[in-house]
């Protein structure tokens, strides 16, 4: 870095000081690399968990199950629940991120109280630590990919759409936890976030084809979750349709509404 | 043009009104204090100028710029130390002078190079590379004044930055203070101690309920609404309620506390003697100068610190 | 004035364990909600669906020991939710006690000794885990598959393979500075129990290597307790092995939480 540009922030600093949004959450990310710096070793384990669950599903369930029928024919139960998998692994580590943790810097920490008195406003705050669960989120979905990969379960190259699917069901989720956490009064009242969760992991199709469900299926298409399983499993199944795009409309419209209400909720509880 | 200009500045929560119209000016350079008891809305006033909370009514004023529209710009220019400490916990000190820096997008080497200067500055750089947690009351508050130095602030603002410290401390504090002064930095200063208003301050203004109740220099403030010097009595606790009555024409004024009673003279030897001529045995007695504390009792009938 | 003369009415212990109720107290509508809902999901998702897959293919249910898999599941998660509520409320609150509300430096600064917190505190979590797992059994007692007056003492054996957890994780916890390492026991000990500790399907699936590891884990032990007593059958003999082992696991757990608090309110 040139000194010039120093001066240029010391002398100037109303050309330069007042960074952008983009700018500010780039540097809400740059908070985030320093503290994780630290603790690689929690991310790498969380690797493991993965295998763990495909691990069980290959030696446990596949056995039990055998074949599951799809509308594109008989698919290995492994085949068929793996994608599942991937895609609620996805959705937990956006809502812990965007719960848990920011309800922790929120109230805790108070690291955004300290961020807002420098010229970073709640928008970058909410953009930046949502790009953040973002970047581990696709760091672990190249690792589950690998995990299924290795493990045989992965039968098409298209499987690799899986990841930017991935990143929708992220973004989607850690948009919409960010601004329920604004909500969140105490510890007590994350009992309820598995509350929301569990059941999107068990029924939204996870386990078994959305035909199973009958008369019901209606319901299960309510669940966030399932539009998320839907496509990560087109993706890795390598079953393409036009259809796909209305899940992507589901979880885009989810992230859109989630920053909105997240940003100005921060705004009110910081900036009152 | 002053640093700080504000004319009938607002600020309410719901129904509750917390500065109810306040006007005054802080000149660059200017050491200048909020003084008041807790409640007096010396913080919400100090947040509406950190362009954290908007003002309800009333025109605030900083660096010439309007905080509800470049509040950005102000504080790009500003430092900040809360009330409370709010220190990265998952950083290191100099980690967190760096990132603080950062967040003001000043380049990364740089950063290092003024957080290792300012550290310097506050007597930490031993402890670079510790966490915060184990540090004392004191350290982190040296550290807040240090992160809130990192982008070269032309205004300070300190929200009772001594609160909670030991005598000791306090004192390490203030002498910075004195420093970054000498330097050129304008401060603005809340604290509902009298003695660090009267020590540190140019300027300052006392605060009750929401509003400035007087202003000036803590010495012209002194002179203004007190007498030269005070005669604080402990009584008996079995003393009649007369006593005030009694002790009047010895004094110019006559307060009682709780726990003792303050008789206001020019001269608090001579009303001593007088106090014995009268056949009143005090428990102890002391004669002091008039400080803040008397003003703030006599401007609002109450103590600063209950 | 005299001397104030306490007189000692309550054990000490059950005021710790008091201390723990009225901490929670607050919340005990969500909590008991909670309890209820995750063995719901479970058995309606995978118990009904997944046990669709699973009863329609031929020699599943003859590798599940001839029961449907809503039998073989549903009293197997009265042993896993015992392993999860232990090992929560033997974490994170007793971190809590120790380091950040220091609740216990509180309580033994009274007549209260370490070994009332401990005594106190193994209580609460057997409490805590006899609720968690009375939750479970009420769902199963709604299902007729699942139905019978078994289900009364499976959940107490459940709520004893809890404690084996409980105690494991009090005593590691007790000797921690941080909380960093109870997300690791969670993932590497806690999930894969869960996952391959026979809930799900019977560890003869598992590779014959990891078998008798699968053997020697407490987790098994109370799933094949509760699920004997409830839908698979056990001889008296198999169900005071299981019992036995369990007990002195807890017991084992439970000294060595009488050392590790002790010494840890006393330096």
């Amino acid at each position: 870095m040139s000194a010039t540009a120093v001066d240029d922030t010391i002398t100037a600093p109303a050309l330069r000081v007042v960074p952008g949004t983009l700018r500010g959450a780039g540097r809400m990310v740059e908070r985030s690399i320093l503290v994780y710096r630290r603790t690689w070793l929690i991310i790498v384990s969380g690797f493991f968990e993965p295998l763990f669950y495909l691990l069980s599903i290959r030696i446990g369930f596949g056995a039990l199950v055998g074949d599951v029928q799809t509308p594109n024919g008989p698919v290995d139960y492994a085949v068929f629940v793996a994608p599942a998998l991937m895609a609620s692994s996805a959705m937990n580590g956006a809502v812990y991120d965007s719960t848990m943790n920011i309800f922790f810097k929120l109230k805790h920490a108070r690291l955004y109280e300290t961020v807002l008195s420098t010229p970073l406003g709640p928008s970058a705050v909410a953009i930046g630590e949502i790009t953040w669960a973002l970047m581990r989120g696709v760091l672990y979905s190249v690792a589950f990919l690998g995990c299924m990969a290795a493990l045989g379960m992965v039968i098409s190259w298209w499987a690799l759409l899986a990841l930017p699917a991935c990143v929708l069901i992220g973004l989607a989720f850690a948009s919409a936890g960010m601004a329920v956490t604004t909500y969140m009064r105490g510890w007590n009242d994350f009992e309820f976030i598995p509350a929301a969760t569990l059941p999107m992991f068990v029924l939204s199709a996870t386990f078994y084809p959305v035909s199973s469900y009958g008369g019901l299926s209606w319901v299960v298409q309510l669940s966030p979750l399932y539009h998320g399983v839907a496509l990560v499993r087109a993706a890795c199944l390598g079953e393409g349709s036009w259809g796909l795009l209305g899940h992507v409309t589901v979880l885009a419209v989810m992230t859109v509404i989630g920053l909105r209400v997240a940003s100005r909720r921060i705004g009110t509880l910081l900036l009152t | 043009m002053p640093v700080i200009a504000a004319r009938s500045v607002h600020k309410s929560f719901g129904e509750f009104e917390a500065v109810r119209g306040v006007d005054f000016e802080v000149a660059r350079g200017e050491f200048f204090g909020f003084l008041g008891p807790n409640g007096a809305g010396k913080s919400s006033l100090m947040r509406m100028i950190g362009c954290v909370s908007p003002v309800t009514s009333g025109e605030l004023r900083i660096f010439d710029l309007d905080p509800n529209v470049d509040g950005a710009a102000i504080r790009s220019r500003m430092g900040v130390v809360p009330q409370t400490d709010n220190l990265d916990q998952e950083l290191t000190l100099l980690e967190n002078l760096v990132m603080y820096g950062r967040y003001f997008d000043i380049p990364r080497r740089e950063c290092r190079d003024r957080a290792r200067e300012l550290l310097e500055f506050v007597q930490l750089a031993d402890r670079a590379d510790s966490r915060v947690e184990p540090l004392s009351g004191g350290m982190k508050r040296r550290l807040t004044i240090a992160r809130s130095l990192m982008n070269r602030p032309e205004l300070l603002l300190l929200d009772e930055p001594t609160t909670g410290l030991d005598p000791q401390a306090r004192h390490v504090l203030w002498e910075r203070l004195y420093r970054l002064k000498e330097q050129g930095v304008t401060l603005a200063l809340t604290t509902h101690y009298m003695d660090e208003a009267e020590q540190l301050c140019d300027r300052l203004v006392v605060m009750d309920r929401g509003r400035i109740v007087a202003e000036g220099t803590p010495r012209g403030l002194i002179v203004e609404h007190s007498t030269r010097e005070v005669l604080e009595l402990r009584l008996l606790s079995t003393t009649p309620d007369d006593i005030a009555e009694r002790l009047a024409p010895i004094g110019e004024r006559v307060e009682v506390l709780p726990d003792r009673v303050l008789v206001y003279a020019h001269d608090g030897e001579a009303a001593l003697a007088s106090v014995h001529q009268l056949g009143i045995e005090p428990l102890a007695s002391l004669v002091r100068r008039s400080s803040l504390e008397d003003v703030f009792l006599r401007l609002t009938g109450r103590s600063l610190v209950e | 004035m005299s001397a104030t003369v306490i007189r000692r009415s309550t054990p000490a212990s059950i005021r710790v364990w008091e201390a723990q109720v009225v901490t929670v107290w607050r919340a005990w509508k969500s909590s008991a909600l909670l309890s209820m809902l995750q063995p719901l999901v479970f058995l309606g998702g995978m118990g009904f669906g997944v046990g669709a897959l699973v009863d329609e293919r031929s020699g599943s249910t003859a590798a599940l020991g001839g029961l449907g898999y809503l039998a073989f599941l549903g009293p197997a998660l009265m042993a896993t939710t015992a392993m999860q509520t232990a090992t929560f409320e033997a974490s994170y609150p007793v971190m809590d006690g120790f380091k950040w509300r220091r609740a216990f430096e509180a309580m033994t600064a009274t007549p209260v000794a370490p070994r009332d917190v401990v005594n106190g505190m193994a209580l609460w979590w057997a409490s805590r885990i006899l609720l968690g797992v009375t939750g479970v059994a009420l769902v199963l007692a709604a299902i007729p598959t699942t139905r019978g007056w078994g289900l009364i003492p499976a959940a107490l054996g459940a709520t004893l393979c809890g404690m084996v957890f409980a105690t494991a994780m009090g005593a590691w916890a007790s000797t921690r500075e941080s909380e960093a390492s109870f997300a690791a026991v969670q993932r590497f000990i806690i999930i894969p129990l869960f996952l391959f500790g026979g809930a799900f399907y019977p560890v003869d699936s598992l590779p014959s290597a990891l078998r008798p590891v699968a053997w020697i884990t407490p987790l098994w032990h109370g799933v094949e307790l509760s699920r004997g007593l409830t839908t698979s059958g056990i001889t008296f003999a198999a169900a005071c092995g299981h019992l036995a082992y369990l007990a002195v696991l807890t017991a084992i757990g439970y000294i060595i939480c009488r050392i590790t608090f002790h010494r840890r309110l006393t330096r």
